[in-house]
């Protein structure tokens, strides 16, 4: 177990080095990054094996911090962080892959995007509400800069909304625990202190709290109406950072909404439970229909980003044991599955046409061009419609189910995004790779397109293992979530009321 | 009761083929690559001789099944078994399978990609007649949607794309709702095994429980699976996604799908819709019989308007499987065991000798479009007969065969389902009466339009059937006879179940 908190350091380790590596030799940084984010995944996965479940969030670092102010340095894990840290680590090596040939300022790159990784491991590890938001912010900032520098279209105006809206978000959460904290009189910021002191703050206020927490959070998680940073930023950023973006950033808000605002105020999300559940609803059909109409590739794959993370909202929401596992669940097949469609668009197609529009795209015959970047999107893209036997599947099925059991309006509801979602992937496989007719390539590129590198081969094969592996053995991560959501703090949550 | 795992074997033979001649590719050339992938596709037929061989029709329930525990957290098993009526499909599967391969052996178009897409197909369609978990044959169901999509995309005729894309997004919205429906089930009940859902449904618990979701859920839940099953069969009115599909996919895909496809709706019909939901299967019979009856009478005169064959002939097979669901509606709704065991008995055995002649039309037809550079109009050809009299002699009988002639095949079936619905509902059966008349027209009219009459400009030069196509069509003319003198050898695979249904209807 003593072996998560080296992810972290592991990270930011990594990322001095590149960052002074990068200076002299752009292969240099590559290489420290690579193994930087490998090292960080086999840590996750070597913490895993010797992992118990059923022991609930398990103390790993509780050291005081700013003595002053009650704040600890407390890392603690349980099957849910595990389930991300495993994905966080996958999706960063992935991501890393993918972004092989970067020439522009390898160093800087590769040590923002350590730095990105290093803030997420911690969120996922943190079980003081302080730190948490110390490591967040650490996460937000080299955003900001790997989509203004090597970011593509309109990429100020993207990077520029994207932080706007996390720092919104961030401000939200950083005003509502402060309320919590002052208000339930707390005496530090431990998850466990918090949950406790917010049981003596009254129903009315502690509901404006939560009200807060859980939008500051969910901004982040691409909540509907509040997602439209999500398309554009992702769009905006280099392919691997929209991996990460799409893939594990977004996490954070849904996990920052069922590990802090959820446990902290139980009934209060009792209350707004239907406004989550139908915001939730609106945003995967909404976000559905809008991704059928785009004209540039990778908006549709932002757009269905927040459509699917609607799923994780949807679980959430439902609060039953089975919704609950299938979010957690969603996230990481979420987070494997938007990795590998943003590494297609982003570095296999936009690299070598450089154009996203579907209209041009269309005109090229892709799949005999780029025989390897059509099969791998063609099954990415499956995987993301929920077809059986990819990640999605069980997690929706699961989500489906457990909300069936409360709210069966928002199953059905479900359900209608799910056919959407099939309509806007199999149109956009069709227009993107198979478009052309085959008899007179209108408009092919007026140069050889350069072959799939092996990197982004390996990067390819490792995100399709993934989402295959878990599609046909979810229980290696069920597992780990299940038991993980029988603690007293999830079961007061599923409950609607204080334990 | 077997140490071999036979039925994991006959699904998973042909995907492991299809995924080695993926990954050989252009590595081996075409006429390796297609013989490969009819040696992976012969053995499902091998496979099924084998079950055929230790299969016992009387024994209750599945036999040689497998079942493991797979997702702790969903109560999932992977459950796969098989009884008679899993039996007659598989057979059928593998005695199309092949010949839709020899029909498209002239494929030029990437045929080391052909084969493992119909490959993955044929395996897909093997395992939804063989799992028997939710969860597990779900998969099978939606995953057979990829590998067709792609197969009639790539390799059919110019409106393919279209076609190919209202195919595969009607399919997915009928999966939708029938996901949606399981969800349901499961919440309500806990389990996702059919075998434990239609116990739960004989005991009738499984309307209450759904109650327990909310008042009008249980409808809402028979509706969904409803009509995930009524699109894949599909049931008139939802039909509309078929006459493309099956017009512009390439010969060995349209066989394909007809001949084995369109049977999974049925399948689902006869293993999920009826056994869970009995009673308000019994409920909504009334008002299916009237779209069964659209699908008979209107398919055969929407077929009877066609001017392209390959249309012509998908219209048919709206015709011809809807006799199956108005059996099936027909037995839901009434109580005459007699009748009833009549009227199932038709309806499996439609199944089988549907699989067989509509197959065997859309062979013919592509054949006429090979000696006639893709033409297929009703009014291309004429005098076909006094050219090539052998291809002639087998189209014939194929069509005979379809309109049930008395000493073919169709004709038994046809005949057991309008006697068992005669008994149950007289009325429905003399109003699918006309479908048989207007049956008869168009399939005398294409025959008289093609193979009589003066000798077209283009058809002097047409060749007889070489020995492929010979080989080809010749096991479903040899099928043919044999099952119209001989039904027994198939009814008697899946008579003791129907009598089994038959006795534990309400």
């Amino acid at each position: 177990m003593n072996l998560l908190p080296w992810t972290i350091y592991v990270s930011f380790a990594g990322a001095l080095l590149a960052l002074v590596a990068g200076s002299r030799s752009a292969a240099a940084a590559r290489w420290i990054a690579l193994v930087t984010a490998v090292a960080g995944s086999a840590l996750t996965f070597l913490a895993a094996r010797e992992f118990v479940s059923s022991a609930g969030l398990q103390d790993i670092v509780n050291v005081p911090w700013i003595a002053g102010l009650g704040v600890r340095y407390h890392l603690a894990a349980d099957g849910i962080s595990l389930t991300l840290l495993v994905l966080t680590g996958l999706a960063a090596t992935a991501g890393i892959l993918f972004s092989w040939n970067i020439g522009e300022r390898p160093g800087e790159f590769f040590a923002l995007f350590l730095a990105l990784i290093g803030g997420v491991y911690g969120v996922f590890l943190s079980a003081d509400v302080f730190a948490l938001f110390v490591f967040y912010e650490i996460a937000i900032v080299p955003k900001y800069f790997l989509i203004a520098i090597w970011g593509s279209t309109n990429r100020e105006y993207g990077a520029m909304k994207l932080v706007l809206y996390s720092f919104a978000g961030s401000a939200l959460v950083l005003a509502g625990l402060l309320w919590a904290y002052a208000a339930g009189g707390a005496h530090g910021f431990g998850l466990a202190e918090l949950t406790a002191a917010a049981g003596n703050i009254p129903h009315t206020t502690s509901l404006a709290i939560f009200a807060l927490v859980f939008l500051g959070f969910a901004v982040l998680a691409g909540i509907f109406p509040f997602h439209t940073w999500a398309p554009t930023g992702h769009v905006a950023a280099p392919t691997a950072a929209s991996m990460l973006l799409a893939g594990v950033v977004m996490k954070l808000g849904a996990y920052g909404c069922l590990r802090v605002a959820l446990p902290l105020f139980p009934a209060a999300f009792a209350y707004w439970q239907p406004v989550i559940g139908w915001l939730a609803v609106a945003g995967i059909i909404y976000a559905g229909f809008i991704a059928l109409v785009q004209e540039d590739f990778k908006f549709v794959i932002g757009y269905s980003s927040v459509s699917h993370m609607g799923f994780v909202l949807l679980g959430l929401a439902a609060a039953t044991p089975l919704a609950m596992a299938g979010a957690v669940l969603q996230m990481f097949s979420h987070g494997v599955i938007a990795g590998l469609l943003f590494a297609v668009v982003g570095r296999m197609v936009y690299e070598r046409t450089h154009t996203r529009r579907l209209a041009d795209l269309r005109a090229m015959p892709l799949h005999r061009l780029l025989p390897f970047a059509a099969v791998v999107f063609v099954v990415a893209g499956l995987a993301s419609l929920g077809l059986p036997g990819f990640s999605g599947f069980p997690a929706e099925l699961s989500i489906l189910i457990g909300t069936w059991q409360t709210k069966p309006l928002w199953a059905a509801g479900a359900a209608l995004g799910i056919v959407v979602a099939g309509a806007f992937t199999l149109r956009v496989i069709q227009v993107s790779f198979f478009g052309s007719t085959g008899a007179a390539p209108a408009a092919a590129p007026d140069h050889p397109l350069p072959p799939i590198t092996l990197a982004e081969k390996a990067g390819a094969l490792l995100l399709i293992g993934a989402t295959v592996f878990v599609g046909l053995r979810p229980d290696a991560l069920l597992d780990w979530i299940v038991p993980a959501l029988q603690s007293p703090v999830f079961q007061a949550v599923m409950k609607g009321g204080h334990p | 009761m077997n140490s071999l795992p036979l039925l994991s074997l006959l699904v998973f033979i042909p995907w492991a083929g299809a995924l080695l001649l993926a990954v050989a590719g252009r590595s081996v050339s075409a006429n390796t690559s297609r013989a490969l992938a009819l040696g992976f596709s012969l053995s499902t037929l091998a496979l099924a001789l084998v079950a055929l061989g230790s299969f016992d029709p009387h024994a209750a329930g599945y036999q040689f099944t497998e079942r493991h525990a797979w997702i702790g957290a969903l109560n999932v098993n992977y459950s796969l078994g098989l009884d008679g009526l899993s039996l007659l499909l598989v057979l059928l599967t593998g005695i199309v399978s092949p010949l839709c391969l020899l029909a498209s052996w002239r494929i030029e178009r990437s045929p080391q990609l052909f084969g493992p897409l119909f490959l993955l197909l044929q395996g897909a369609a093997l395992g939804v007649f063989l799992a028997l978990d939710f969860f597990h044959w779900f998969i099978f169901w939606e995953v057979s949607l990829v590998p067709a999509f792609f197969l009639i995309k790539m390799w059919g005729g110019p409106g393919a794309t279209r076609a190919a894309y209202q195919f595969v997004i009607y399919t997915l919205a009928g999966g939708a709702c029938l996901l949606l429906g399981f969800a349901a089930l499961y919440a309500a009940t806990g389990t996702l095994d059919f075998t434990e859902l239609a116990q739960l449904a004989a005991r009738g618990e499984i309307g209450p429980k759904l109650a327990t979701l909310g008042t009008f859920w249980p409808q809402v839940v028979f509706v969904g699976v409803f009509l995930g099953l009524a699109v894949k069969v599909p049931l008139f009115p939802f039909h509309t996604w078929l006459p493309p599909a099956y017009a512009e996919a390439p010969t060995g895909v349209s066989m394909f799908l007809t001949g084995v496809m369109s049977k999974m709706g049925v399948y689902g019909f006869l293993r999920i819709l009826w056994p869970l939901f009995p009673a308000p299967l019994q409920a909504a019979a009334p008002c299916l019989l009237w779209l069964a009856l659209g699908g008979v009478v209107l398919g055969a005169f929407a077929a009877m308007k066609q001017t392209d064959l390959k249309r012509m002939v998908a219209y048919s097979s709206i015709n011809h499987l809807s006799y199956c669901l108005l059996a099936l509606f027909a037995v839901a709704g009434a109580t005459k065991p007699d009748a009833v065991t009549a009227a199932l008995s038709g309806t499996l055995l439609q199944l089988f000798n549907h699989g067989l002649s509509a197959a065997a039309l859309f062979a013919c037809v592509g054949i006429l479009e090979a000696r006639s550079g893709g033409q297929r109009g009703l009014d291309d050809f004429g005098g076909v007969r006094t050219v090539t009299p052998l291809f002639a002699g087998f189209c014939g009988i194929a069509m005979f065969s379809s309109l049930g002639l008395p000493g073919l095949n169709g004709f038994v079936g046809e005949f057991l389902i309008f006697r068992g619905v005669f008994g149950l509902a007289p009325w429905a059966a003399g109003i699918a009466c006309l479908g048989l008349l207007a049956t008869a027209l168009f399939l005398l009219t294409f025959w008289q339009r093609v193979f009589h009459g003066p000798v077209a400009a283009g058809v002097a030069a047409f060749r007889d059937l070489d020995r492929l196509e010979f080989l080809t069509l010749l096991p479903f003319i040899v099928l043919m006879f044999l099952l119209g003198v001989l039904p027994q050898i198939v009814i008697s695979l899946f008579n003791p179940l129907v009598a089994a249904w038959a006795a534990h209807l309400p």
